[in-house]
């Protein structure tokens, strides 16, 4: 994988998630041990490029690179060029020319981390672009899942809420089905994505029959806009209908994983009990996202020296 | 690859001058001909159509092998004047004409400031006759400042020489200003081109909504948009007895729509553009704004619906809807870039090699839905190689193989689709007023 983009799971084949899994298993184990700083990635430099606001995505980046070796800088689009005007194209080509190894970008623009690698030649690693893809979340999902259940194939997983506007439920789909999971989506109408055809992945419209007898339920983040967008009547409707709490969840199976990438609206998608229950792996997928982010980092731009 | 020395004379037509084009086959679907002839043109006018003319010309071209047809003609560009001349200006947009074969087009008034007044439409008229390398007709906006809220003056517009009238870019969502924009057009004849797109049905979306959009996480844009304002504009059409032409028709469904109504004999035309004809949603890829266009690229079965519809007389006329816009602006987010691409050099090549060449359609339907159909709707003295008529027109090398190079394009508009392609026909000439615009041997 060494000097693979990686801006999508589309783009992934099942060895590919493997290794990246295998890989993440001895980073966790590093990131849990006494001493985080490895000499992999000792001189190389990364950026981290961020047009939109992220708490858990950017710092887990950040300090993926800092554990592995790495120098990293974090540029936030409000304090930069960007709000001069400067294009995204003219942005990477000057990070480009101070000679980084690997930008990590977040846009809200569909396509930018695609776009970024035709631009310039350091390693892109999309931190989600738009509602297209968010693929680090994905494989975090997936090595929590392995991490919890000790398998993924054959596993039925359950993505409920705001289908339409979401790159994890567009990662997770890809990733989830090339490791033999079996998908499911469900949220209210308004918030599927018309259209959508995808080989093992089911489309439903009521919460129940999605997560009746799953495995993991990961539930998406339902932003507040969506409301005024006309999209639901009000949260406390959708969280009668759509939320998951503690009745919903004994559809599911006895030993069901909750996940959830955060932030979370407490409440309206997903009740407090859900949230700190014993089956919540919310709190994990934390620490496994920058189990995975080394992962990424170390394969795509260890050279081994 | 052709050889990019065309001469581009600024002449005016009224200069005694004879030219005779020997050994073409003429294809005038304005006079039902189609055959071997010899085209001879006298001060600016066509002189004779038949074989063998017998006439010492000032000067002969040889179109043995080729297509002589009336000069074609697109009655929906943007030429960026006012305001926008970082997209296109008259003279890049003229030439970019001549280099695809079209002697009329008339531009559409989305511009800035917005063609809606008569003193815009009399300035923009006069700028075209200094260019002058082409006929460039103005269409004027049907409210103020496109803004849906107010008629804009249209019969002071008509008066200054506005052939039609468009709030193009996006739809008149306020039915009853729609509804008097027709009765008050009544009376004069003239057509209101319209886009077809409910605003709040495609408000933030890029491409399709389809299969690809749902997989891409791209805002989409649904074909009932379209099927919804083409369905209410032809209702008004009947309601009023207006003249409603629609503007790109794109969606299958509308397709429909406009067939049925013209069943039931009401004013509506319509129009269609190559990239409509010949490329789908699956061609949209979020790191090349190139294919960003309104309406969007839709499906299969959508551009198989319009080539019927063009094919059985649904849809009249084929247009580019040349949208050029700076490179700056194109080279960009695929959400943020501008809707758009230039046609007019394009056009021939793609509805020959993707139509003609497919037995998709034959010759002289091709070539009257670019001459004679759009001259008799928008009422154009133009789209006929009739004796005294005004001779333009154009010469097709159908073998003509060329590869679409954006280096060699003279609009200023760079991104298009169709970038890359090796195509199969050309406009090889394009004679303006009995001026050859182009000579490209």
């Amino acid at each position: 994988m060494l000097g693979k983009n990686v801006t999508a799971m589309k783009n992934f084949s099942a060895e590919e998630i493997r290794l990246v899994l295998n890989t993440a298993r001895k980073m966790k184990q590093i990131i849990r041990g006494g001493e985080k700083k490895l000499p992999n990635l000792r001189g190389k430099a990364i950026v981290n490029l961020f047009y939109e606001p992220s708490t858990r995505t950017r710092t887990s980046f950040e300090l993926a690179g800092k554990y592995l070796g790495a120098d990293v800088v974090s540029i936030n689009s409000g304090t930069s060029s960007i709000v001069k005007g400067e294009s995204l194209r003219d942005t990477l080509r000057t990070i480009e020319a101070m000679g980084v190894d690997a930008i990590v970008m977040r846009h809200k623009a569909e396509g930018a981390a695609d776009f970024a690698t035709q631009v310039v030649k350091p390693v892109i690693i999309n931190a989600g672009d738009g509602a297209h893809a968010h693929p680090s979340q994905a494989l975090l999902d997936l090595f929590t899942i392995e991490q919890h259940k000790g398998r993924l194939a054959g596993l039925k997983v359950a993505i409920v809420g705001d289908i339409l506007h979401s790159r994890v439920a567009r990662s997770d789909v890809y990733a989830m089905t090339k490791m033999g999971i079996e998908v499911h989506f469900a949220g209210p109408k308004t918030l599927l994505p018309r259209f959508f055809e995808f080989d093992g992945v089911t489309i439903h419209e009521d919460i129940e029959t999605a997560i009746e007898n799953a495995d993991v339920i990961n539930v998406l983040r339902i932003q507040l806009e969506r409301q005024q967008a006309g999209l639901f009547p009000s949260t406390r409707e959708y969280a009668r209908v759509f939320g998951i709490n503690d009745d919903r969840l004994r559809l599911a199976k006895d030993d069901v994983l909750i996940l959830h990438p955060g932030p979370q609206n407490k409440g309206l998608e997903i009740s407090s009990n859900v949230t700190y229950c014993e089956r919540s792996a919310i709190h994990d997928q934390v620490q496994n996202g920058v189990a995975v982010r080394m992962a990424l980092l170390d394969l795509t731009l260890n050279t081994g020296v | 690859m052709i050889n990019q020395t065309w001469q581009i004379r600024r002449r005016e037509a009224n200069i005694s001058s004879t030219l005779l084009i020997r050994g073409g086959r003429v294809i005038d679907p304005a006079n039902n001909f189609d055959g071997a002839a010899d085209v001879l043109v006298i001060d600016g006018k066509i002189a004779a159509v038949k074989p063998d003319i017998k006439f010492s010309a000032d000067y002969e071209y040889n179109a043995a092998g080729k297509i002589v047809t009336p000069g074609l003609i697109d009655m929906h560009v943007h030429f960026r004047e006012p305001g926008q001349e970082a997209k296109e200006d008259f003279l890049s947009g003229a030439k970019a004409a001549v280099a695809g074969g079209f002697t009329t087009v008339a531009t559409m008034p989305n511009t800035s400031p917005v063609v809606d007044n008569a003193a815009l439409v009399r300035s923009m008229v006069k700028r075209a006759e200094e260019v002058g390398l082409i006929n460039i007709k103005i269409i004027g906006a049907v409210t103020k400042g496109q803004q849906g809220q107010e008629l804009a003056e249209m019969r002071d517009m008509i008066a200054a020489g506005a052939v039609a009238f468009s709030d193009d870019g996006h739809f008149d969502d306020n039915a009853k200003i729609f509804l008097n924009a027709l009765d008050y057009l009544h009376d004069t004849g003239k057509l209101i081109v319209c886009h077809e797109e409910e605003t709040s049905l495609v408000k933030g979306g890029v491409m399709n909504e389809g299969k690809r959009s749902a997989l891409l996480g791209l805002k989409g844009r649904p074909t009932v948009a379209e099927d919804i304002a083409v369905a209410r504009d032809v209702l008004l059409a009947e309601y009023t007895g207006g003249r409603v032409h629609i503007a790109h028709i794109s969606s299958a469904r509308a397709v429909e729509i406009v067939r049925d109504a013209k069943k039931r004999g009401i004013k509506v035309t319509a129009e269609v553009t190559p990239q409509h004809l010949t490329m789908t949603e699956d061609l949209v890829n979020p790191t090349d704004a190139s294919t960003k266009i309104n309406p969007p690229l839709r499906t299969q079965k959508d551009c198989d619906a319009c080539l019927a519809g063009l094919l059985d007389g649904t849809i009249d006329a084929l247009v580019t809807d040349h949208s050029p816009h700076a490179v700056e602006e194109k080279d960009r987010e695929y959400i943020y870039a501008p809707s758009g691409f230039p046609g007019l050099e394009t056009s021939v090549g793609i509805l020959f090699t993707e139509l003609y060449h497919k037995g998709k359609i034959d010759l002289k339907t091709l070539i009257s839905k670019m001459t004679a159909e759009p001259a008799k709707i928008f009422g154009l003295d133009a789209g006929t190689l009739s004796i005294d008529a005004p001779a333009d027109i154009t010469i097709i090398d159908p073998e003509f193989v060329w590869t679409v190079d954006a280096k060699n394009f003279y609009t200023k508009g760079s991104h298009s689709p169709f970038v890359g392609r090796e195509l199969k026909g050309r406009a090889v000439a394009t004679i303006v007023r009995g001026n050859l615009m182009k000579l490209n041997q």
